[in-house]
C-alpha cells in the first residue's frame, strides 16, 4: 500500500536562532511600494477570522482585494461559532508565562508533528492580536481593575486565555469584520458574498484567478488577481455531524489539490471530548461545550455499569472521576484527544450515560457550591442556556451528558513558512492550511492562528511573492485557463443535475460520515482503513449515479451546492484513510490501535514518521503521490507526551 | 423513547423576486421533541426531493444560534413562540402533536424577498459600513492594558456586541425599522473609550444609511426586543438618540 515518497518538500524555514527567525526574515524581505500595492489585486477566498483580517488589513496596506463567502454575509462565517477563547503569551496573570511556554504547550500539544519555526513564530504574534482586537473594540472579559481577565484551557497550566463570555470567535471576528466594512467603505475591498469557489485558475504555474458561482443566480463569474489567499476553513463537514457550520466544506481546498496544490496531513482530525451527545437520526450538527467548562465542571461515569439511579443519587464513592484519576497533574484540563480517548473507553466498557449510553457526566456541582450560581452563571451563562435549550436539562442542577465529535481538522492545503502552497501564487491561511497544530490542536489556538495568519503574516510574505514574481500583466479573463476551468466547473454542475437517480444528497453524506467516524475516527486500525478506503471508493461510483439533486442551476439551490460538496468529500475522505493507514504510529488524534502503551496511550514513532506527509493528485483513478517534509526539531526535545 | 409527533406545516413559497408567491401546506410525521425547527424542515425538504418536488429553501449554518443567518416567521413570530432562542435552535419541544404552524419569511421593504424563505440582508452590512467600526488599521495598537475599562462598561458593551445581525428587529417591528441593530452597534463602540473617539461621525452616518436603506423609523412599539434571540435591551435605542442629539448639536 505503501507508496514510496517522490520527494522531499522545502519549507522555507529561514535560518537562525528560532528566535530571531520571523526578525530576521522581515528584517529582509522584498517589500511592495505603496504606489505598486494599489496595482495589485488579491483574490481573498472567505471571511472567516483568517479571510476577514487578511483583507482588512491586505486593503488597509493599499492592495486592490476582492473578497468572497459563500454566507449571505461577511460576519456569518463558521468562526463566529467559536465559544471558549483565544491563546496569547501576554502573562498578564504573573503565572510564568513567556512566549517560549505558548510555543512549547502548542507543540507538545501537537504531539511533535507540526513545524517548530511556525509554531514559534505564532507564539510570538500572539500578544499583537489582543492588542488589535482590543483597538478595535472588541469586549473581552475584564477584572474590576478594568485591566483584561484571563482562563485556562486545556494542555496548559497557565491562564493565559482571553475570552468575550462564550462568545469569543463571534467577538472576534466581528472585529475582523467591521475593519473589513471600514476597508469596504474606502473603497479598497469588493465584497462578493454568496459565491462558492469552484475552480482555481493557474496559468504558466502562477495561481491566477477563480471561477466562482453566483448562489442566487447560478452564475458563473471568473475573477483575475496576482495572487490567491485561501481561507476558507476546516472539513470536519467530511464526517457529516461535526460541530461546523452546514456550509463548512473542503470544496476550494479540494479543487486547488486537484490544480497541483499538496494536501497535508488529512487523517489529522480533532474530535472535541465536550459535545451535546447524538440523539436521532434527523440530526444536522452537533453542538460543542466549550472546552472552558472544563475549568470549573468534573467529568465523571458510575463506577458501576449497572448503576442507574439519577447522577445526584450517586454518591461520591460510587463515582469514577476518571481524567482526574488517570491524569492527576492535568486532570480534566488534559488536551483533547487525550480526554475524548478517555470518553470512549468509558463507554466502551459500558460505564456510559443516558439513554443511548453514548456519554459521561459534566458535572458542575462542586463549582456551583464553591463559586455560587452567580459566578458560574456569568462565565459560562449562555454555554448553559444553549445546552437547556437542546437537551431540556438544567445543568445548575443536574451534570450535562457530553460525548466527543468531530471538531477541527489540523489537515489541509501544505503551506510552507510563508504560507504558500506548493502552487505559486496560492496562500492558504486558517484551518484551511495545515500549518501550526501538528496531531492534535489546543484549545484557543485556532481563532490565534487564523488571525496571526491574517493580521500579521500574510501582509509580508505576501509582498515578499509580489515583489519577486515576474507575473504576466497581459493575462485577462479570457485566457484559455479560465475558459476551460468554467467549462469544468459548468460540466460538473450539468452531471449533477441531470443524473436524476433515488437517493438525495443527505443520504450519501450520511453514509460517508458514518463511514469515516467508524474507521477514520477515534480510534483506526489497518483493517477499518483498508475497508472505508474501498467503501467510500465505491460510495463515490455509486453517488454519481445514483444521486438525485433537485431544481435547476440558476436558481438558489442549497442541494446542488451540498452535491458539489458532498463529491468533494468522498474523495477527501478515500485519502484521509490512504493518510491514516500510510502513518503507522499513533499521535495526537490520529490513534492507530496497532500502536499503544500496554496502558493504552499513544505511540508515537519519530524514527520513521517525524515528518509532513503531503499527498498530490495525480488524477482520479490514480494514486496520488506521497511527498514528505521532515520535521526537524533543532529546539525542542521531542518527548513522550505527559499529562499525567 | 421521545415521543412521535404529526405536524402540520403551512410555508411561503416564491420561486424568486418577480414570481408570485403562496402559501402551500404540507405535512411532516414523525417529528420528535429533540428536534430543532429547522430539523424539521430538513426532514420535510428529504421527502420533497424524494417526491421530486422542489426543496423549501431557507438560510441557516451554524445552527447554534450565533451566525445569524437563520430567521423565519414561525406563527407570525420572528424566530418562533421561544423568547431569546433563534429558530435554528428552537426546539419541537415548543410544539406539540397535531401543531399547525405557519412559516414565513422576514417581511420588510429593505429586505427584498430572494427565494421561499430566503431574503437579502445586504441592507445590514451597509450600515455597518456606513460607521460601524473604529478606524484602525492592522500594527500599532497599544498594549491591550493600556487603556483599563470599567468592568461594568466593558459588560454592557458586550451586551449590545452579541448581536448576531439576524434580522428578526427589523421583521417584527411595525414600521419595519433597524434600529435594535443599529443602535447596538453603536452602543456597543460608543460605550469603549477606543470606540468613543468617533461615536458623532459613526451615530450620523449610521442613521443616515439607515433610512437610506429604506427602513422605517422607531416608534417605540418594542416588538424587536421581545423577538431578539440576544435578548438585546431597547436602552440602546434611547443611547443611540442621546448620542446622535449629541453629534448633531455639539
Ligand atoms: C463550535 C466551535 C467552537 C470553537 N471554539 C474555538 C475556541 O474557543 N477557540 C479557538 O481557538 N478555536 C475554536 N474553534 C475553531 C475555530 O473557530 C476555527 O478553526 C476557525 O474559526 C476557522 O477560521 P477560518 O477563518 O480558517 O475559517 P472559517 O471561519 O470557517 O471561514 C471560512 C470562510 O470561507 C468561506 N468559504 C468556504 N468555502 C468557500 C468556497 N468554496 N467558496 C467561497 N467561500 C468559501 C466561508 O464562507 C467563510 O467565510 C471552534 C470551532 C467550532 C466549530
Ligand atoms: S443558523 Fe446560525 S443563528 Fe441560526
Amino acid at each position: 500500500m505503501a507508496t514510496p515518497a517522490q520527494s522531499t518538500l522545502h519549507a522555507k524555514v529561514p535560518a537562525g536562532r528560532l528566535q530571531d527567525k520571523w526578525d530576521a526574515y522581515r528584517d529582509t524581505v522584498g517589500l511592495v511600494s505603496p504606489a505598486n500595492k494599489r496595482k495589485h489585486s488579491i483574490l481573498v477566498i472567505g471571511t472567516g477570522l483568517a479571510g476577514g483580517s487578511a483583507a482588512a488589513t491586505l486593503a488597509g496596506l493599499g492592495y486592490q482585494v476582492t473578497c468572497f463567502c459563500i454566507q449571505d454575509s461577511a460576519r456569518r462565517a463558521h468562526s463566529i461559532a467559536a465559544q471558549g477563547g483565544i491563546n496569547a503569551a501576554k502573562n498578564y496573570p504573573n503565572d510564568g508565562d513567556t512566549i517560549w511556554r505558548l510555543f512549547y504547550d502548542t507543540i507538545k500539544g501537537g504531539d511533535y508533528r507540526s513545524r517548530e519555526a511556525n509554531v514559534y513564530r505564532l507564539a510570538q504574534v500572539s500578544g499583537n492580536i489582543i492588542d488589535q482586537a482590543v483597538a478595535q473594540g472588541v469586549p473581552f472579559a475584564r477584572e474590576y481593575g478594568g485591566l483584561l481577565a484571563n482562563r485556562s484551557f486545556g494542555g496548559a497550566q497557565v491562564s493565559r486565555t482571553f475570552y468575550a463570555r462564550g462568545q469569543t470567535g463571534q467577538q472576534l471576528l466581528l472585529g475582523a469584520y467591521q475593519a473589513l466594512s471600514h476597508q469596504i467603505a474606502t473603497g479598497n475591498v469588493s465584497m462578493l458574498p454568496r459565491r462558492e469557489m469552484l475552480d482555481l485558475v493557474v496559468v504558466n504555474g502562477h495561481a491566477r484567478g477563480v471561477i466562482t458561482r453566483n448562489l442566487v443566480t447560478g452564475a458563473l463569474e471568473r475573477h483575475l488577481g496576482d495572487a490567491v489567499l485561501l481561507c476558507t476553513g476546516g472539513y470536519g463537514n467530511a464526517y457529516y455531524l461535526s460541530t461546523n457550520a452546514q456550509n463548512s466544506n473542503v470544496t476550494a481546498a479540494w479543487r486547488c489539490y486537484k490544480r497541483g496544490a499538496y494536501f497535508a496531513n488529512p487523517c489529522f482530525t480533532q474530535i472535541h471530548p465536550t459535545c451535546i451527545p447524538v440523539s436521532g437520526g434527523y440530526q444536522s450538527k452537533l453542538t460543542l461545550m466549550s472546552e472552558s467548562l472544563r475549568n470549573d465542571g468534573r467529568v465523571w461515569v458510575p463506577r458501576d455499569p449497572e448503576d442507574r439511579r439519577a447522577p445526584a443519587q450517586i454518591p461520591e464513592p460510587d463515582r469514577d472521576y476518571y481524567l482526574e484519576r488517570r491524569y492527576p497533574s492535568f486532570g480534566n484540563l488534559v488536551p483533547r484527544d487525550v480526554a475524548s480517548r478517555a470518553a470512549k473507553k468509558e463507554c466502551d466498557a459500558g460505564r456510559g450515560v443516558g439513554t443511548t449510553r453514548l456519554a459521561v457526566y459534566l458535572d458542575f456541582a462542586d463549582a456551583v457550591g464553591r463559586l455560587g450560581e452567580q459566578t458560574v452563571r456569568e462565565r459560562y451563562g449562555n454555554l448553559f442556556e444553549m445546552y437547556q435549550r437542546i437537551t431540556g436539562e438544567n445543568p445548575y442542577k443536574e451534570p450535562m451528558r457530553i460525548y466527543p465529535a468531530v471538531h477541527y481538522t489540523m489537515g489541509g492545503l501544505w503551506v510552507d513558512y510563508e504560507l504558500q502552497s506548493s502552487l505559486r501564487g496560492l496562500f492558504v491561511l486558517g484551518e484551511a492550511n495545515f500549518s501550526d497544530h501538528g496531531a492534535n490542536r489546543l484549545g484557543a489556538s485556532a481563532l490565534m492562528q487564523g488571525l496571526a495568519d491574517g493580521y500579521f503574516v500574510i501582509p509580508y510574505t505576501l509582498g515578499a511573492y509580489l515583489s519577486g514574481a515576474r507575473l504576466d500583466s497581459s493575462i485577462t479573463t479570457d485566457h484559455d485557463a479560465f475558459v476551460s476551468a468554467e467549462r469544468e466547473a459548468r460540466e460538473r454542475l450539468h452531471t449533477l443535475l441531470s443524473a436524476q437517480g433515488d437517493k438525495t444528497v443527505t443520504q450519501y453524506h450520511r453514509e460517508l460520515g458514518q463511514l469515516l467516524w467508524n474507521h477514520v475516527g477515534m480510534s483506526r486500525n489497518r483493517e477499518g482503513l483498508e475497508a472505508a478506503a474501498a467503501q467510500i471508493r465505491a460510495l463515490r461510483q455509486e453517488f454519481w449515479e445514483r444521486v438525485r439533486v433537485p431544481g435547476d442551476n440558476d436558481t438558489y439551490n442549497k442541494n446542488l451546492e451540498f452535491a458539489g460538496r458532498v463529491a468533494d468529500f468522498m474523495e477527501l475522505g478515500e485519502l484521509m484513510a490512504r493518510d491514516a493507514l500510510e502513518r503507522e504510529e499513533s499521535c495526537g488524534g490520529h490513534f492507530r490501535e496497532e500502536h499503544q502503551t500496554a496502558e493504552g496511550e499513544a505511540l508515537r514513532n519519530d524514527q520513521d514518521y517525524a515528518h509532513v506527509t503531503a499527498w498530490q493528485y495525480a488524477g482520479s483513478e490514480t494514486a496520488p503521490v506521497q511527498h514528505q517534509e521532515p520535521l526537524v526539531f533543532e529546539t525542542v526535545q521531542p518527548t513522550s507526551r505527559s499529562y499525567k | 423513547m421521545a415521543e412521535q409527533m404529526t405536524i402540520h406545516l403551512r410555508i411561503w413559497r416564491q420561486a424568486g423576486p418577480d414570481a408570485p408567491g403562496r402559501l402551500v401546506d404540507y405535512t411532516v410525521a414523525g417529528a420528535n421533541e429533540h428536534m430543532s425547527f429547522l430539523e424539521l424542515l430538513d426532514v420535510l425538504n428529504e421527502q420533497l426531493v424524494h417526491r421530486g418536488e422542489e426543496p423549501v429553501a431557507f438560510d441557516s449554518d451554524c445552527r447554534e444560534g450565533i451566525c445569524g443567518s437563520c430567521g423565519v416567521l414561525v406563527g407570525g413570530i420572528a424566530h418562533g413562540p421561544q423568547r431569546r432562542t433563534a429558530v435554528c435552535q428552537l426546539h419541537m419541544r415548543s410544539f406539540k402533536d397535531g401543531d399547525r404552524i405557519v412559516v414565513e419569511p422576514f417581511r420588510a421593504r429593505a429586505f427584498p424577498l430572494v427565494k421561499d424563505l430566503v431574503v437579502d440582508r445586504s441592507a445590514f452590512d451597509r450600515i455597518i459600513s456606513a460607521g460601524g467600526f473604529i478606524s484602525t488599521t492592522t500594527g500599532g495598537a497599544p498594549d491591550a492594558n493600556a487603556l483599563p475599562v470599567s468592568k461594568d462598561a466593558a459588560d454592557e458593551a458586550m451586551d449590545y456586541a452579541t448581536c448576531i445581525g439576524c434580522g428578526a428587529c427589523v421583521a417584527a417591528c411595525p414600521n419595519a425599522s433597524a434600529s435594535l441593530f443599529t443602535a447596538a452597534k453603536i452602543s456597543h463602540l460608543a460605550l469603549l473609550p477606543q470606540g468613543s473617539v468617533e461615536a458623532s461621525r459613526r451615530v450620523v452616518a449610521m442613521v443616515r444609511q439607515m433610512s437610506e436603506e429604506g427602513f422605517g423609523d422607531c416608534s417605540n412599539h418594542t416588538e424587536c426586543e421581545a423577538v431578539c434571540p440576544k435578548g438585546i435591551s431597547i436602552a440602546c435605542i434611547a443611547r443611540m438618540r442621546r448620542e446622535y442629539v449629541k453629534a448633531v448639536l455639539c
